[in-house]
């Protein structure tokens, strides 16, 4: 078989190599910290400490207290928790209204269906051609029955940060809660929950090069919430079942580590998505940045290259060592143009059009190169290969 | 050479992903997404379902090969399923296989390994291409396992798609097949082989078609060749040529058995008689696709008018405008519209059509 040149992954809004330092936790919670944090004895209170310092370590990345974090199992439990358990705790106040924006991740997307489906009306906002929702349009729909309002800081394909602490404020004018579900935004930007103003926040070790399993809601201390998840009174009876010490231990180690090179972090990786982006721009004809030019986050770049099939694209890239994505990894394989580019009005050819590259700790000035290098070839090859089947 | 396996997930396709692997080729595994499973939709079959696709996915982890799902879930609706829809409702027997074989895998999926720097794409078919030195034409060649032979579903191939289709198991055996996968401890090796119309569920291809089209599926008149009306039936699209089981006839024809003669779709009629109504002596056929070239004068042919009809010699001619004219020496029993009409030259694919009338 041809050895491949070399291998660039650019699908870090998917999911993120471990840092070493992260490996070498989890391991070292496998081996020593077995058992259970609820037990009273010695074994119990060490693998209690470790979750005590994983807290901790949480809280520090979005400036909030350690009482207020839940762990879960990642981004979707966090979503499913903090829409679910906020929206029956209201029920009986006769709040049965639910406000999502139309980018939304599944994970929120289909929640609000589940609950739509015994009977709670819902509304979804809509985004303008860059991706942003317009407070007017929340104003617009929300009312006294309002219970939560959920829309996500950074969208997953595109990028695009919501005027959250905005959103906020509207929502709570009208006596609502106001959830933001942060996957594609902690560790990669600041995300302070108190400056968004916020009373639920949804995070994802894994998407900030901690383990997957392991993630957590956020909860404004004195916000009443149905447990979802019933059973033992982990978590502060919040959330039942027994920890996954280890997981929760290396999103502690991810959280330091993000936390102590953000700033940074987020400077080098601006530079590198404008250096690709103005390389492809400038060698792909009929190249168009999706997202642009509102704010995003620095990592994600979504270009729709005209004429050309995504998945074709994406699948010559991989056979060049080179891993980028169509839309979300939770999408894949459906025939339907992304919902959140659609949301945007881009018209279906163009949404079939794009790819997402997502860049991260490990990718490098050498990696971006590469893949502008490899593009225009690519692109140019598969509109050949169109033309000629169309006629 | 850089080559694109069709994997159905099935023993056949693993096989011969298997075997260009082995031969040290870089091998692409390409499994075709059909339809939207995700949901456990139960109004398609178990072609390439959620199983099946985690079978190709399985086989080419274990074989060491990149593979991917394409969505050709549009590709297929228009070229096959909506296809054999239309034929059954205009009381046709449709042929879905040998539209997806020239349709979707050596159209659609060879644009597409082309786009990825395939130079051919591989199928687990039981047949083979042979390329012609003294004229540089490809042609299309019977399977060695006469048994398993697939060459009948392949006759829409054109010499563009000839020269870049690989056929591994043309030269091989099903348990020859079989025994490699074992031995290769492939996970699919004792998988069963599939059905004949893989997206019909349960093999309903009556209810599958009534629920596509209903207009289509209303009942009408069972008449004998004279016009008189001996019963009712539930749809056109229910019988086929030659059927004698299903008529619902009862004891009213107790003298001698009735088949079914042909369909009228337009009175929403189905002729029924005895046996000897169904002999043809003359077949045409529209759509030709000629392998070894479109002949200027009559060739001595066999001819096949369904998959397991054994071939039968007769006279074969060009009309001109895609259309054949096969006469046979002898009568053949039920040729059923729709259904194609291959023509052989010893065991090679001269060319084939589209059966019209006979």
């Amino acid at each position: 078989m041809k050895r491949l040149p070399m291998r660039v992954y650019f699908d870090y809004n998917a999911t993120t190599p471990l840092l070493p330092e992260v490996v070498e936790a989890v391991a070292g919670a496998l081996r020593e910290e077995f058992g259970n944090p609820s037990s009273v004895h010695a074994f119990g209170q060490r693998a209690k400490a470790a979750l005590d310092a994983a807290r901790s370590s949480v809280a520090a990345l979005l400036n909030a207290d350690p009482s207020e974090i839940v762990f879960t199992s990642g981004g979707t439990e966090s979503d499913n928790f903090a829409i679910r358990g906020a929206a029956e705790a209201l029920e009986a106040a006769g709040r049965r209204h639910l406000i999502a924006s139309a980018i939304e991740h599944e994970a929120v997307l289909n929640t609000c269906k589940a609950l739509a489906r015994r009977g709670w009306r819902t509304s979804l906002l809509p985004v303008d051609r860059t991706g942003i929702v317009d407070p007017d349009r929340l104003r617009a729909v929300i009312d006294r029955e309002t219970a939560v309002v959920s829309v996500m800081h950074a969208n997953n394909e595109i990028g695009t940060i919501q005027p959250i602490a905005e959103l906020a404020v509207i929502a709570h004018e009208h006596g609502a809660l106001m959830h933001t579900d942060a996957v594609q935004s902690v560790g990669k930007i600041p995300v302070d929950v108190r400056a968004l103003g916020v009373d639920l926040l949804s995070l994802s070790a894994h998407k900030f090069n901690g383990p997957k399993g392991a993630g957590a809601v956020w909860i404004r201390r004195g916000t009443r919430m149905l447990p979802f998840m019933t059973g033992g009174k982990q978590e502060r009876n919040r959330r039942a079942g027994t920890e996954n010490v280890p997981a929760i231990v290396g999103l502690g180690v991810a959280a330091r580590a993000a936390a102590a090179k953000l700033e940074a972090e987020a400077q080098r990786l601006a530079a590198l998505r404008d250096r690709f982006e103005r390389a492809v721009l400038e060698r792909v004809p009929d190249a168009f940045v999706n997202g642009a030019p509102s704010p995003r986050v620095p990592n994600t770049s979504n270009i729709s290259f005209d004429r050309v099939e995504a998945e074709s694209l994406l699948i010559a890239l991989d056979l060049e060592g080179v891993a980028v994505s169509t839309g979300s990894a939770c999408s894949s394989g459906t025939l339907e143009p992304s919902h959140v580019l659609r949301a945007m009005g881009l018209p279906p050819h163009r949404a079939q059009s794009s790819l997402r590259f997502s860049f991260g700790v490990y990718s490098t000035e050498e990696d971006v190169d590469y893949v502008a290098a490899l593009l225009p070839g690519l692109v140019d090859k598969l509109r050949r290969l169109t033309r000629k089947a169309a006629v | 050479m850089r080559i694109a396996v069709a994997m159905s997930g099935g023993v056949d396709s693993s096989v011969a992903a298997a075997l260009l692997a082995a031969q040290g080729h870089e091998v692409i595994g390409l499994s075709m997404r059909l339809y939207d499973a995700s949901d456990g939709d139960r109004t398609f079959g178990r072609c390439c379902t959620l199983d099946d696709l985690n079978d190709a996915r399985r086989v080419a982890a274990a074989l060491r090969i990149p593979h991917y799902v394409l969505n050709l879930e549009r590709q297929f609706d228009e070229a096959v399923v909506s296809n054999f829809v239309r034929e059954y409702a205009s009381g046709r027997t449709p042929l879905p296989c040998a539209r997806c074989n020239t349709e979707l895998k050596f159209q659609t999926l060879l644009d597409r390994a082309r786009a990825f720097g395939a130079d051919a794409v591989a199928t687990g078919h039981y047949a083979r291409v042979v390329r012609d030195p003294s004229t540089g034409r490809y042609r299309l060649q019977r399977g060695a396992d006469r048994a398993k032979d697939q060459s009948y579903f392949l006759f829409g191939l054109t010499q563009a798609q000839l020269a870049q289709a690989l056929f591994p198991l043309g030269d091989r055996d099903k348990q020859d097949v079989r025994r490699y996968a074992r031995r290769a401890g492939l996970p699919v090796a004792d998988k069963p082989d599939s059905q004949e119309i893989c997206f019909v569920p349960d093999d309903d291809y009556a209810a599958f078609v009534a629920r596509r089209a209903p207009e289509a599926a209303q009942g009408g008149a069972i008449v004998d060749a004279k016009g008189r009306v001996l019963g009712r039936h539930a749809g056109i699209h229910r019988f086929t040529i030659g059927q004698r089981k299903g008529l619902g006839l009862g004891s009213a024809s107790s003298e001698s058995p009735l088949y079914v003669l042909a369909l009228r779709p337009a009175e929403r009629q189905v002729v029924v008689g005895p046996r000897a109504g169904l002999e043809r002596t003359t077949v045409t056929a529209s759509g030709a696709n000629w392998i070894d070239g479109e002949p200027d004068r009559p060739l001595r042919i066999t001819a096949q008018i369904r998959s397991r009809h054994p071939a039968a010699p007769g006279t074969a001619r060009s009309l001109g405008g895609g259309r054949i004219e096969v006469r046979f020496d002898a009568p053949q029993l039920a040729v059923t519209p729709g259904q194609a009409l291959v023509l052989y030259d010893q065991d090679f694919v001269v060319g084939g059509g589209w059966i019209e009338s006979a």
